[in-house]
């Protein structure tokens, strides 16, 4: 309640409105089935649909949400990539962002390092007071992109947030850690990644969807860092042997628990 | 995906990708889950009603400045292909809100009928029903007794009935097409905005459906129902009024009617690749691969000809006569894909856990309304030879 009064005063004592920055990623889908490209080293990429990674969806969402309830701001949305990323980057228009910005390169690079440098010199001198990630990406999963960019800017950094509020110059943020929760508090500007259960993303709207052509899109080249990580290998798991049928009824339990517990060791 | 073979997605806009995909979205986690279960209910899910509106599903080709969100028609036609690859009901009830009565009222309206209604339709905060057919005129509505007599004032008496109207117990406003001042031909035809809470005006719902369970099907009586002179539409007038509205709804059931035939095909194909009978996957047995084989060409075929067909509409230059040939193949198409997917699926095929034998049992009745496929027929053996066959 006190927080509510206090968030009133702010807005009305004229305080800038927020500004947060929310980079994404585009992904494949992943309810498909993949396929080792013939470098060896990358998923093919034939046949397959495309969207905002998870955990970036959430974070677009929470933004617009957080937005929405202060009564003002405004979200941009940044993603790094060749031009495709455009379509994922007006998805996001569509759901509310205000404008967009595509840092272009031809492939993204494996390496944390290298992505978190485009992104911190593009987001430096932004004004920003929040920068927001996905706690990680959904096909390369490092989950560094985040931390490293905070580290370039000089940031508090809040890993994995189930729960994110800001007000007057700090924020709040719950984080689930093994057996609980902790709720910390951070000065702004920070950089967060969030967690999945922080809000579920919207639809766009057909009139969002139409919004989106019209709203800003700047296009500018990457300033990748070097690359010192590259993919050697791929490979699939291991399919799957056969199950085994040990018979029917009751009779077989017995020999059912002891491979569970001998050959299988489940139980 | 499993249902694009011919890559229909590269003739899409990204725009009409992204609409596509978000109605998609919506209908997977908002209809599928409770979809079943409303149809043993005998139950229109109505709750859903303001999440369309807000969406943007209705009336979506109509113009921003009435509130709509003004979208091409191919756009159009892939949203009604996403609601009925969750159910034909919901469609339905999209179809006639929007090419139904917005459209009427948008194509026939005042400008203030316009403005006092679209918007709020658009919304889904008022909900709208339109009533041609007649107990004894279906496919002739030329027949039709509804009759609206004007009065010294201007103001009009109507007196009649409507029959098959869907949304009819739930609807705001009705548009109601009759017959005026006595004049028994189908030139003295126009159409009227009910409300219907007007004295006179009673909805009863027909019970005893085996199809479009999903979906309020209603029965419609007026009784000396007193209108004032501006509930009439001005620019409507004759039959060829209401067979513009058609022409409309029509369109897009010939893309619905592929979203319910993509959804048969691709819950079989899924069933048929993981049910082992004779120690291997159905899927693999000759008999199946023939269905499947089936389903797979004619839901392409027919993904070309709407394709092409909202092209032409988008260009202006589409004709009654090429929607009757969409709603024509397709809906016979898909009510064929329907019952080959239930047979495939075997016992479980007859479950409402799965979709095929509600999509089965509802394009009977998409079969039947806006033209029946036999009506079509007549339409296109008209069109090719110039001799009327109705009548």
């Amino acid at each position: 309640m006190g927080g509510t009064i206090f968030l009133v005063n702010f807005f009305t004592m004229g305080a800038a409105p927020v500004k947060i920055a929310v980079c994404i990623k585009r992904v494949p889908e992943m309810d498909g089935a993949f396929k080792i490209a013939a470098s060896g080293t990358a998923v093919d990429e034939t046949g397959l649909k495309w969207d905002i990674s998870d955990f970036d969806g959430y974070a677009v969402e929470a933004a617009l949400q957080m937005t929405e309830k202060l009564g003002a701001g405004e979200v941009h949305v940044i993603s790094l990539g060749p031009d495709v990323v455009q379509e994922t980057l007006r998805k996001a228009l569509s759901m509310g962002c205000a404008r967009a910005t595509h840092l272009k390169c031809d492939v993204v690079p494996f390496d944390p390092f290298a992505i978190a440098s485009a992104l911190a010199a593009e987001l430096q001198g932004g004004g920003y007071d929040l920068v927001m990630f996905g706690k990680m990406s959904i096909d390369s999963a490092n989950g560094a992109v985040g931390l490293m960019v905070a580290d370039l800017l000089g940031m508090p950094m809040v890993h994995g947030c189930s729960k994110l509020d800001i007000a007057a110059g700090a924020g709040t943020a719950r984080r689930e850690i093994e057996g609980g929760g902790e709720l910390v508090r951070f000065s702004l500007p920070a950089v967060v990644s969030i967690d999945e259960g922080i809000a579920r993303p919207r639809y766009p709207s057909l009139k969002g969807i139409m919004a989106a052509k019209k709203k800003p899109m700047d296009v500018k080249p990457a300033q990748l860092g070097p690359v010192r990580l590259t993919v050697q290998k791929m490979d699939l798991p291991a399919a799957r042997a056969a199950g085994r049928i040990l018979g029917e009824g009751a009779a077989v339990v017995p020999e059912l628990v002891r491979l569970l517990q001998q050959e299988a060791k489940v139980i | 995906m499993t249902n694009d073979f011919f890559n229909i997605d590269g003739s899409l806009s990204e725009e009409e990708r992204a609409i596509r995909d978000s109605v998609r979205a919506w209908v997977n986690d908002r209809v599928l889950p409770i979809i079943g279960q409303a149809y043993v209910d005998g139950r229109f899910p109505k709750e859903l009603i303001p999440e369309m509106g807000a969406q943007g599903f209705l009336g979506a080709n109509l113009p921003e400045e009435y509130g709509c969100a003004g979208l091409n028609n191919v756009s159009y036609g892939l949203i009604m292909q996403e609601l009925e690859r969750g159910d034909s009901g919901i469609r339905s009830f999209a179809s006639v809100q929007g090419a139904l009565v917005m459209y009427p009222i948008y194509a026939f309206g005042s400008e203030e009928q316009k403005r006092r209604l679209l918007p709020s339709m658009a919304k889904g905060e008022t909900i709208g029903c339109f009533g041609l057919t007649e107990p004894d005129f279906g496919s002739n509505p030329s027949g039709m007794i509804t009759m609206a007599r004007e009065q010294a004032d201007g103001s009009w008496i109507l007196n009649g009935g409507k029959m098959w109207i869907t949304n009819g117990s739930q609807a705001h406003v009705s548009v109601v097409w009759a017959k005026t001042n006595g004049d028994p031909d189908a030139s003295s035809i126009r159409g009227f905005v009910v409300p219907t809470n007007s004295k006179g005006f009673s909805a009863r719902d027909q019970k005893g459906k085996l199809s479009l369970r999903a979906s309020d099907t209603s029965e419609l009586v007026f009784q000396d129902i007193h209108l004032p002179a501006d509930a009439i539409l001005p620019k409507s007038g004759g039959l060829k009024s209401p067979l513009m509205c058609l022409t409309q709804a029509r369109y897009g059931i010939s893309w619905g009617a592929m979203g319910a035939a993509m959804a048969c095909y691709e819950e079989c194909l899924a069933y048929a690749k993981n049910r082992v009978m004779f120690d291997k996957p159905i899927a693999g047995f000759q008999i199946q691969q023939e269905r499947l084989a089936d389903m797979l060409t004619e839901i392409v075929k027919a993904q070309l000809v709407s394709l092409h067909l909202g092209r032409l509409k988008d260009a202006g230059t589409f004709t009654p006569q090429q929607v009757s040939l969409a709603k024509r193949n397709n809906v016979s198409m898909a009510t064929d894909v329907a019952r080959e997917a239930r047979r495939l699926l075997g016992a479980v095929g007859i479950l409402a856990e799965y979709g095929a034998m509600r999509h089965m049992a509802n394009l009977e009745s998409v079969y039947t309304y806006e033209g029946t496929h036999d009506v079509h027929s007549l339409i296109l053996g008209q069109a090719v030879t110039g001799l009327n066959a109705f009548n």
